[in-house]
């Protein structure tokens, strides 16, 4: 089964694919221009000794970000049985 | 007629090897400046190929090109003003997908345009494989594959750019489809552009309709120089900007930005082909453990320390060699000069303001070389990565952690390549609060002063000590950026979405230019600013002299205590008069240079008939006994040593009068009411005067401060004896003055910087709250201290 969750939420190593970022502004700009937008599939690769930021896998790269950011990137995953 | 003069402009997504092209291209013929009026440094050279001249351009690293960022701007406004024959894109073919954006955004605007498909290499062994002939065809671009770290394919590039540049002198924007509501809405505006006859022809119009509705503020502050044409455009954006978020739920830029992503993701899919499907690269699996949540702060930590054990070990021989190089000047300038003004001026002023600046040339150079290793591995951006969070509790961002360690975080470095070091800050204000906190960072000039009072007062834990003060400059810093961000810079934190880019094994020559650049930048101080305040403080120091009378009542104490000494009966039978009193005072003085210089003093057999009181001397200055009977000569040498200790008490007091009289003597005095209450006295804020216009000031001022009266002052450690000697001084002292100097006022160099990077108003501020705390930190740790009874 397939369910939409906000990016923070995911755990490490979970795939999905982005459905969309609702962020705008500067944020917006910031996010999309490295890549992260609908369509895109990611892969969580790892949280900082903090849990914030968090290290995402897009494609051949490695991109992080905020929790508070993450918050506006919603994303596609196979739910857990 | 064949155009010789070619202008190519190099860009590219940060970590696609831009750097490394540039550098490859133009070897060391670079250059820098700074964009006009902004503080983003542009870098220039010039080649030769196939007997072409030229000029290469380095844009500053995007990934995009918004209005947002300084760099994005400053490489945009390069494309359309200067208009460059021809702008290289190099692209890392091992992240095709992100990298395109840019070329795509160049594609867009039209410029004549070659890309540079790089590190073909890594790219084959993640086995992606990517099709040049179908990538070519499909962007309608030349590609070039190329290595540049291995100098692969440059050549092509240089060869298709040429091609480029003679053929097209137009600019051809592509035309990319964003949907029915997008493109009606551009067209729209293309429209209304073309229509008047007066638009800006540097832009494509098409270009300035998407940057409408992209709402970039540039673009549409020029639109506004037609009032009509801008309110007619801004009517067709909003329309459009509703619609869209009505029906798609999206912002139009938002939409923009999917579109291209789909344009790319159907290029890419033709032109490349994945062998092994994603898995995990050695990138990522050494990020598993260096990023580890556990074990990655362990591992920081362990490398951090290791740079600074490495760089304190290697450096300490050329520091030492560099000193004795600087003595041995010293030495061979003082024998040709004449006794005087003249030679006190290039002694003192210019020969150890200068050399104490250029003394820990190699410290930093080693230090800047562990930077750039961190750097140019990909090892830093994780730094920042895993102390963002904690950065950010200080109103401070990942990034400000380069800044920070460049200007001695780690212990040794330069704020004022760690001020450059903040540009890589998107934010004004969490650049600013970095910027304002940076001086507060152990660098290489405040190393020396450190050494010498931790030597005099807390021997045996230096190493620790020295820790210790690590950690606390780095408390201070980030308590004072929290303050500042939590007053003066009020605001909300800026995104951190960022790449980590692949681990890579840097090259020599990457970090050879690197090391170079930041180490030049503290060199060059020593050369002009530097120069100039030695000479400054060497006169404040000097004039004005005592009244000729003082001089004179200590001249004839001087006389008195002579003449009483050659009033001793058995002194008397050796030593007739004062001129047979000069010659003894001669004969020793060489006999002591002689050994000094060779070790021992050979006997050249010439019967002086001072020489067994020479040598009485010499030996009782020894503590050694000469024979078991005590001879005349003996109670003649114990009298004369009386006589010389006298000597130097008036002499030590003639130069204290002295000192205390000059501009900088008078200065100190002033402030001693104010810094009594930190345990200062005038001396040490002669010397923090001194430090004024740079911290390696400090040492040679309070060392010649603190010599007035003594006979061999040169002597290595000879300061760190004679504080730990002074009754004024204690561990409570030392440790106050070394917070002081580690908080108080940023050196010259480094205001100036901070003016640069942001406003004179900025570095006003940041010389009085750095003062300011300086204080006030110092009168809670000495008041307290001593209230703890440590004082004594």
């Amino acid at each position: 089964m397939k369910k939409i969750i906000k990016m923070r939420e995911m755990v490490d190593n979970q795939a999905g694919t982005i459905r969309r970022v609702s962020a705008s502004g500067e944020m917006g700009r910031r996010i999309r221009e490295m890549g992260l937008v609908a369509n895109a599939d990611i892969q969580i690769q790892g949280r900082a000794p903090l849990k914030d930021p968090v290290a995402i896998k897009l494609k051949d790269y490695v991109l992080t970000l905020r929790n508070n950011e993450a918050d506006h990137i919603l994303v596609e995953v196979d739910l857990p049985e | 007629m064949k155009k010789q003069k070619i202008t190519i402009a190099l860009s590219g997504n940060p970590n696609s090897g831009k750097t490394t092209a540039f550098n490859a291209l133009t070897g060391a013929r670079q250059h820098i400046a700074n964009y006009p009026g902004v503080t983003v440094e542009k870098k220039y050279g010039r080649l030769v190929h196939k007997g072409y001249d030229i000029d290469v351009v380095d844009l500053p690293g995007t990934y995009s090109l918004t209005a947002y960022s300084l760099e994005e701007l400053v490489a945009r406004d390069f494309l359309v003003n200067e208009r460059p024959d021809v702008v290289v894109d190099i692209v890392d073919a091992s992240n095709l997908d992100r990298n395109l954006y840019l070329a795509l955004l160049f594609k867009e605007m039209g410029v004549p345009l070659v890309i540079a498909l790089n590190m073909v290499d890594v790219a084959q062994i993640r086995g992606i494989e990517v099709d040049v002939d179908v990538l070519s065809t499909l962007l309608d671009v030349p590609v070039v594959p190329t290595v540049a770290r291995a100098n692969k394919g440059l050549d092509e590039v240089l060869d298709r750019a040429i091609e480029v540049a003679l053929s097209e002198r137009k600019w051809k924007p592509v035309i990319i489809s964003y949907g029915a509501d997008i493109d009606e809405s551009l067209e729209k505006i293309e429209d209304v552009i073309k229509k008047r006859n007066g638009y800006d022809t540097k832009y494509p119009p098409r270009w300035l309709g998407l940057k409408c509705l992209e709402g970039d503020t540039q673009i549409l502050d020029i639109m506004q120089a037609d009032p009509d044409m801008s309110s007619e455009i801004t009517e067709i954006c909003s329309k459009t900007n509703k619609h869209i978020m009505r029906t798609l739920e999206e912002e139009t830029e938002g939409i923009i930005a999917d579109h291209r992503y789909g344009y790319i993701a159907g290029i890419t899919k033709k032109a490349v082909k994945r062998k092994i499907q994603s898995r995990l690269n050695l990138s990522d699996r050494i990020d598993k453990i260096l990023t580890n949540r556990m074990m990655g702060p362990l591992i920081m930590m362990v490398i951090l320390y290791v740079i600074y054990e490495f760089t304190f070990t290697v450096s300490e021989d050329p520091v030492n060699r560099l000193e004795e190089v600087f003595a041995l000047l010293k030495g061979s300038v003082s024998s040709f000069i004449p006794e005087g003004y003249l030679k006190s001026l290039i002694v003192s002023g210019v020969i150890d303001g200068v050399g104490s600046v250029l003394g820990f040339v190699p410290l930093i150079m080693f230090m800047f070389f562990s930077i750039a290793i961190m750097e140019d591995s990909g090892y830093m951006a994780r730094v920042a990565y895993m102390l963002d969070r904690v950065l950010r509790w200080f109103g401070l961002h990942g990034n400000s952690v380069m800044a920070l360690i460049i200007s001695g975080g780690i212990s040794g470095g330069c704020a004022v390549p760690g001020v450059m070091a903040t540009r890589t800050l998107r934010d004004p204000k969490e650049r600013i609060a970095t910027l304002l906190v940076v001086p507060f960072m152990n660098c290489g000039a405040k190393l020396p002063i450190f050494a010498v009072l931790i030597a005099a007062f807390f021997t045996g834990n230096k190493a620790r000590m020295m820790f210790i003060f690590t950690l606390l400059s780095w408390a201070f810093a980030l308590f004072a950026a929290k303050m500042i961000r939590s007053t003066l810079l009020r605001g909300p934190k800026t995104p951190f979405v960022m790449e980590l880019p692949p681990y890579r094994l840097p090259t020599l020559k990457g970090l050879l230019i690197h090391t170079w650049e930041r180490t030049w930048q503290y060199v060059k101080k020593a050369g002009t600013i530097i120069l100039g305040l030695s000479i400054i403080l060497w006169a404040m120091m000097t004039f004005p002299r005592l009244p000729e009378q003082e001089i004179r009542s200590f001249d004839a104490e001087r006389g008195r205590v002579r003449a009483s000494f050659l009033a001793i009966p058995e002194v008397k039978s050796l030593i007739r008069d004062e001129k047979t009193l000069q010659a003894l005072d001669t004969l020793l003085h060489e006999y002591q240079e002689t050994v000094r210089r060779d070790g021992v003093h050979k006997d050249e057999g010439d019967d002086h008939p001072l020489k067994p009181v020479v040598r009485s001397i010499l030996s009782l200055k020894e503590n050694k006994k000469v024979g078991d009977k005590e001879g005349i000569e003996q109670r003649v040498a114990l009298s004369y040593l009386i006589l010389e200790k006298e000597m130097n008490a008036i002499n030590g007091r003639e130069q204290e009068a002295q000192l205390k009289a000059t501009i900088a003597g008078r200065v100190g005095q002033k402030l001693e009411p104010l810094t009594r209450r930190i345990g200062f006295d005038y001396r040490t804020n002669i010397a923090l005067v001194g430090g004024f216009a740079a911290k390696e000031v400090i040492v040679s001022t309070l060392g010649t401060a603190y010599s007035l009266g003594e006979s061999a002052p040169e002597k290595s450690g000879f300061l760190s004896e004679r504080l730990k000697k002074d009754p004024g001084w204690n561990p409570l002292t030392a440790f106050t003055l070394i917070i002081f100097i580690m908080l108080y006022v940023p050196c010259f160099v480094t205001l100036i910087s901070i003016g640069r990077e942001s406003s004179w108003g900025w570095a006003g501020f940041s010389m009085i709250f750095n003062l300011f705390s300086a204080y006030l930190v110092s009168l809670v740790v000495y008041q307290v201290g001593l209230s703890l009874g440590l004082g004594i």
